[in-house]
This record gives C-alpha cells, sequence and structure tokens, in this order.
C-alpha cells in the first residue's frame, strides 16, 4: 500500500425516507431534515440531509475495507455544502478512499475520502485514522 | 441575541449513564446504509476479539448530541438554532463503543469566536465508562449566522 493508492469507492443514495430513518436513529430531529417548509423558511434550497448521516455513510466504505469498525481510530469532516435530498428522487453521494498518510511504525494509516455530489465536494478534510491489520 | 461568549471554558457535570442498546446500533447502522454483520450479529464481533456487537464510527454523535444539550438548549446562552449550521465534527475513539456500554458524558464549552459575522461554537465531550475510562473524544463545531446575515 502506497500514499495515493484509492482502497475503495462507492456510490451512497439517500432519499427521504433514509432521512426520517436517520432522524430516528440518531435522535436528531431537527426539521430542515424532513420538512420542506421549515427548510425553506430559513433560506435553504429544500430538505437538506443531515451532515451526520453524510459523514456516517461515508466512512462505512472504510470500515468495508477493513472489516472492523473497531480499526477506525479518529475521524473527522467539515461540512462544506448541504446535500438537497428532493423529493420525488434521491441523491447520489460518491464517496471515494485514497491512503493520504502511512505510518508502518505506529501500524496506522490515514485515509482520505473525498465525498460529492453532482462532482461539488460536500464535506471537507474527511480524514479517517485507521490502525491496519497486522 | 448573541452567543454568550462567557461560556467559554464552562465543564458541566457527567451526564446519567447511557446504556448502548442493541438494538439502537443496528438501526443506527441501516440508517446510515452500513451492511457489516459486526453491528448486529454478537458471534461476527466476538470472531473479531470485541465483547458484542459493535457501534458504528459515528454513533458516539447520539451520546454526544444528548449532552450538547446542556449548554446548545440554554435559552440563556444565546445559540437560535434557526441560524445554526453544523461546520464540522471529530471522533477520536480511544476504544471501540460496544452493546452493553454504559456511558457517560461530560460536556466542555471550548471555544467561542467571531468572524464576520458569524459565531463558531466548538464543545467537546468526553465519554467515558462508569469507572472514569475514556472512550471516545467528540469536538463538534456549530456556525451561527447573526441577525442581520
Amino acid at each position: 500500500m502506497n500514499v495515493g493508492d484509492e482502497v475503495a469507492r462507492r456510490e451512497v443514495v439517500v432519499d427521504r425516507a433514509r432521512l426520517v430513518r436517520y432522524a430516528g436513529a440518531s435522535g436528531d430531529f431537527n426539521p430542515i431534515h424532513w420538512n420542506e417548509r421549515v427548510a425553506r423558511e430559513v433560506g435553504l434550497p429544500g430538505v437538506i440531509a443531515h451532515g451526520m448521516w453524510t459523514m456516517g455513510a461515508a466512512v462505512d466504505v472504510v470500515v468495508d475495507w477493513l472489516g472492523d469498525p473497531g480499526a477506525v481510530l479518529d475521524y473527522q469532516v467539515r461540512f462544506s455544502r448541504p446535500v438537497p435530498v428532493p423529493d420525488p428522487g434521491d441523491a447520489r453521494v460518491q464517496v471515494v478512499a485514497v491512503v493520504g498518510a502511512l505510518d508502518e511504525a505506529a501500524g496506522t494509516a490515514r485515509i482520505d475520502l473525498q465525498v460529492a455530489v453532482d462532482g461539488q465536494r460536500v464535506l471537507g478534510k474527511a480524514q479517517v485514522l485507521v490502525r491496519l491489520p497486522r | 441575541m448573541p452567543v454568550d461568549a462567557g461560556y467559554v471554558g464552562r465543564v458541566y457535570p457527567p451526564t446519567p449513564a447511557y446504556e448502548v442498546a442493541r438494538t439502537a446500533l443496528a438501526a443506527f447502522a441501516e440508517a446510515t446504509g452500513a451492511t457489516s454483520p459486526v453491528y448486529s450479529d454478537q458471534s461476527a464481533a466476538r470472531s473479531l476479539g470485541h465483547p458484542d456487537v459493535l457501534a458504528p464510527p459515528t454513533f458516539a454523535v447520539v451520546v454526544a448530541q444528548r449532552a450538547e444539550q446542556q449548554f446548545i438548549a440554554d435559552p440563556a446562552a444565546g445559540i437560535d438554532f434557526s441560524r445554526v449550521v453544523h461546520a464540522d465534527e471529530r471522533f477520536t475513539h480511544h476504544r471501540p463503543i460496544h452493546a452493553g456500554d454504559r456511558l457517560v458524558t461530560t460536556l466542555h464549552v471550548e471555544q467561542i469566536a467571531e468572524r464576520a459575522g458569524i459565531t463558531m461554537v466548538t464543545t467537546r465531550c468526553e465519554i467515558a465508562d462508569e469507572a472514569g475510562n475514556p472512550v471516545s473524544t467528540v469536538r463538534s463545531t456549530l456556525a451561527v449566522r447573526g441577525e442581520d446575515r
């Protein structure tokens, strides 16, 4: 494995039903994630995905590559652009995971996530520090 | 009303324990599209050396957001939620969270900084087990727009 190698990629589809499910599972019932009227009243183009949904969905490619979620030591993102979720329809989130740095002595790697919708990055500085299998 | 910068440095008392339920982990995994059996099948988790089914890497937000409410929802803090967007989030896991954990969270208000009419509010949740052993550190920053923006 070398810095710059792509280790995983995936397209994740999100619709309104998925956001309602995430609201229930996370306890985040902010209406901008399910109520079009409220979202527009606060100046958004419409209902947007929870940033935390996008963060959680994006890291799953790394978990599946590693085979063990317990190997994720640190994970950070900046929310750089909202993800509008139309109704009817869905949004398609493209996730690419690339090796950003390797620390062979520590047995860890930093995996950088490129997360985009319609070619525009929605997460910035999305970095996952992982323990590599021995 | 602006965000009250006098809250910086405040440390809240530890929360009552949050008990991590298997069903909560499976529902959170399903909602984020995660399919690893380690989130729902105890034998799959044990085969990797874990005592019970694991939490997905961002599940700690469920625990942290409950603690953050002590500050965010305090009217005196002056955070108008209709003007808030989530700016960043970071999880540092000292060990994986698994079903059966009883987690106690201590909320710290780390930073309140204004620039160009936007107030950045950073909190840190130290999540530990009931014996005080560290489990996860969760840092979160909210951006609060001023009333003229």
